[in-house]
């Protein structure tokens, strides 16, 4: 039971971490119509910073800060080089450019930081277990991702539906020449839009940093459990896709974590010991491909895509 | 009647590949053997999927799978210790139609960026598949000890030979796709791209034809996949990694989508400047990459486009 519930807690982390990088994708898809495949490599970025930083000051919030607002910045550099002359364009050609991207990317922190991985420290405060009731402790770090995790959720709901911003964010997605027309400086705008979404991947990697290794190639892996959930929950819905990343979350890890011993109660040991890990990994593109045939526009379809 | 500078350039391209090996046989250069043999089992990949992409105006993102699938067909079945060609082609052919059959009959019912990203994710789903059958190498990978055995008439442990039938089918892929687009199938299909609606109003089921059009192109790249594994006696989960088709999508943009044989154009072109940027430095993705963005923003048609665009000069007619 300890161990459903903190497996549960896992994948409600996990969960809350796919969020941020779907819920760029999908603000950035459901705005500027632009598919963008080099969203992982924001997510690596932020990762790299934030080893960096946080090696340069010797303060892990510090350095995680700092990367947070440098993948902004290289965001709203992206856009205002590359993504700008994307707009309007065929997904064909978007998904080429931001391959190209992804290739540049990945190479150029290869040069920078070198083949070999980086890790990120914890802070002794942090990487700790919290007694939440007698009898079940959970890690610290792990605890306050969600909580990081559930604010910036909060926050971006709040920026959407209750700013002046995300008026016009969300005006800009159902009528951009309207709000071009109006007098809203519609490139600053999307050069905005776009820099959040990095940020908010950024973000995602540099707070994955210290559980896994920082490496080159790292988005990309995480990248396309984001399209899952941006498809599940339907493109451009930032409520869907924050459906869709707890449920793929939860799926994957209790997935994971049960999956093989269910087989084995049903399967003999080798039979089972085959399948789990395969079974266990086809888990969300199941998910995915059922969502589909009962919905083919997602769980939560922004109107008119 | 003169010939188009395209199709001169087609011609002029598959002559170059058939005389290829003599001049390897004349400077020794085995490697430049090697890596044509890869630029040509990589273009009919290219080619069956300008099928669908160009063609169809489907957008698959997962065109590798079909890459790992007729490739594992082939290393699964060796494994297991049936080597003959005559079983493993037809059986890697026949997994990637199923495969496509599935693959299609989900996806199709979606649109636009969705269907992207679902081919993308179904590709990422075999991978993940092959990499947990411990059996088969996971992870790592499995080597094929002898390639696929057609009796002694046809030896393909032989490179030149290997390479000959590589570019025989290559050159079928083109025919047999030129062929399929000048068809009332291929009208129906290029109709659907530009409008569906309009091609269902007249009575067709258009999703019928372009779960049929999708079956083949996963069809002949599982033949690309069946020769890869061949080519490389090793097969691995990274055959069918999202970056594989991803470059498989290059090829073909960057090749041109307009006609069959534009994907060659693209491969050739793709894979030699990969080959010549990786002797200048070992960093080339990040001269590629924005080479892409580039290649995206202002050569719009790709070489293909580019050809066709080019006409001989005017000849000055003589005055009367």
């Amino acid at each position: 039971m300890t161990l459903f519930i903190e497996q549960c807690l896992n994948g409600l982390q996990f969960g809350l971490l796919l969020f941020l990088l779907a819920a760029g994708l999908t603000l950035v898809f459901g705005i500027m119509d632009l598919v963008n495949l080099a969203h992982g490599s924001l997510y690596m970025i932020g990762a790299y910073f934030a080893a960096t930083f946080a090696a340069w000051t010797g303060s892990f919030v510090l350095g995680a800060v700092m990367a947070f607002f440098a993948t902004l910045l290289v965001g709203m550099a992206v856009e205002v080089i590359a993504m700008r002359r994307l707009y309007g364009r065929d997904h064909l050609d978007h998904v080429l450019g931001t391959f190209g991207l992804i290739l540049f990317f990945d190479e150029a922190v290869r040069l920078i930081w070198g083949p070999d991985g980086m890790s990120l420290p914890l802070p002794s405060w942090l990487n700790t277990a919290v007694t939440i009731v007698p009898g079940f402790s959970y890690s610290a770090y792990r605890l306050s991702i969600i909580v990081v995790t559930l604010a910036v959720a909060g926050g971006l709901y709040l920026l959407v539906m209750r700013t002046r911003i995300g008026m016009l964010i969300r005006a800009g997605a159902s009528n951009r020449e309207m709000v071009g027309a109006l007098g809203i400086n519609i490139k600053l705008l999307y050069t905005l839009v776009f820099g959040l979404g990095a940020a908010l991947a950024g973000l995602a990697g540099l707070m994955q940093a210290p559980i896994l290794t920082v490496q080159v190639g790292m988005g990309e892996n995480i990248l396309i459990l984001a399209f899952v959930i941006t498809v599940i929950g339907g493109i451009g819905s930032i409520r869907g896709s924050f459906i869709a990343a707890l449920f793929v979350g939860f799926v994957d890890t209790l997935g994971r974590s049960f999956f093989p011993d269910i087989l084995r109660t049903l399967l003999s040991p080798e039979a089972a010991a085959t399948l789990a890990p395969a079974l266990s990994s086809m888990l969300i593109y199941l998910l995915m491909a059922i969502v589909l045939i009962v919905k083919p526009e997602g769980l939560f379809s922004a109107s008119g895509r | 009647m003169t010939l188009s500078v395209r199709s001169l350039a087609t011609v002029l391209l598959f002559v170059g590949l058939l005389l290829l090996p003599l001049y390897v046989q004349a400077t020794g250069d085995r490697f430049l053997l090697t890596l044509f043999t890869r630029i040509v089992i990589l273009a009919l990949a290219a080619v069956s999927l300008n099928l669908i992409l160009g063609f169809g105006g489907m957008m698959s993102f997962g065109h590798a799978a079909y890459l790992g699938i007729g490739g594992y067909a082939v290393g699964m079945l060796a494994h297991e210790g049936i080597v003959s060609g005559l079983v493993q082609w037809p059986v890697a052919l026949a997994a990637s139609a199923l495969f496509a059959l599935v693959v299609g009959a989900l996806s199709l019912r979606t649109r636009g960026v969705y269907f992207i990203m679902i081919t993308l994710a179904f590709a990422q789903m075999a991978y993940y598949v092959v990499s947990g059958i411990a059996r088969y190498g996971g992870d790592d990978g499995l080597t094929i000890y002898k390639r696929s055995q057609f009796g002694a008439w046809l030896d393909l442990s032989n490179k030149v030979v290997f390479y000959y039938v590589c570019l025989a089918l290559l050159m079928a892929t083109v025919y047999l796709v030129w062929r399929l687009v000048n068809s009332r199938f291929g009208m129906v299909i290029q109709g659907a791209r530009s409008n569906e609606t309009r091609m269902r109003a007249i009575g067709f089921p258009t999703y019928r034809y372009k779960l049929v059009c999708f079956v083949i192109a996963g069809t002949l790249g599982g033949l690309a996949g069946a020769l890869l594994a061949n080519h490389n006696e090793f097969v691995s989960p990274s055959t069918m990694y999202w970056t594989r088709s991803g470059d498989l999508i290059v090829m073909v943009v960057l090749g041109g989508m307009g006609s069959a044989a534009g994907p060659v154009f693209g491969a050739v072109a793709l894979l030699v400047l990969e080959e010549v940027l990786s002797r200048i430095t070992e960093y080339w993705p990040i001269i590629l990459g924005p080479l892409l963005l580039l290649i995206v923003l202002f050569a719009r048609g790709g070489i293909d486009g580019l050809l066709a665009a080019t006409r001989w000069p005017a000849r000055k007619k003589a005055p009367l």
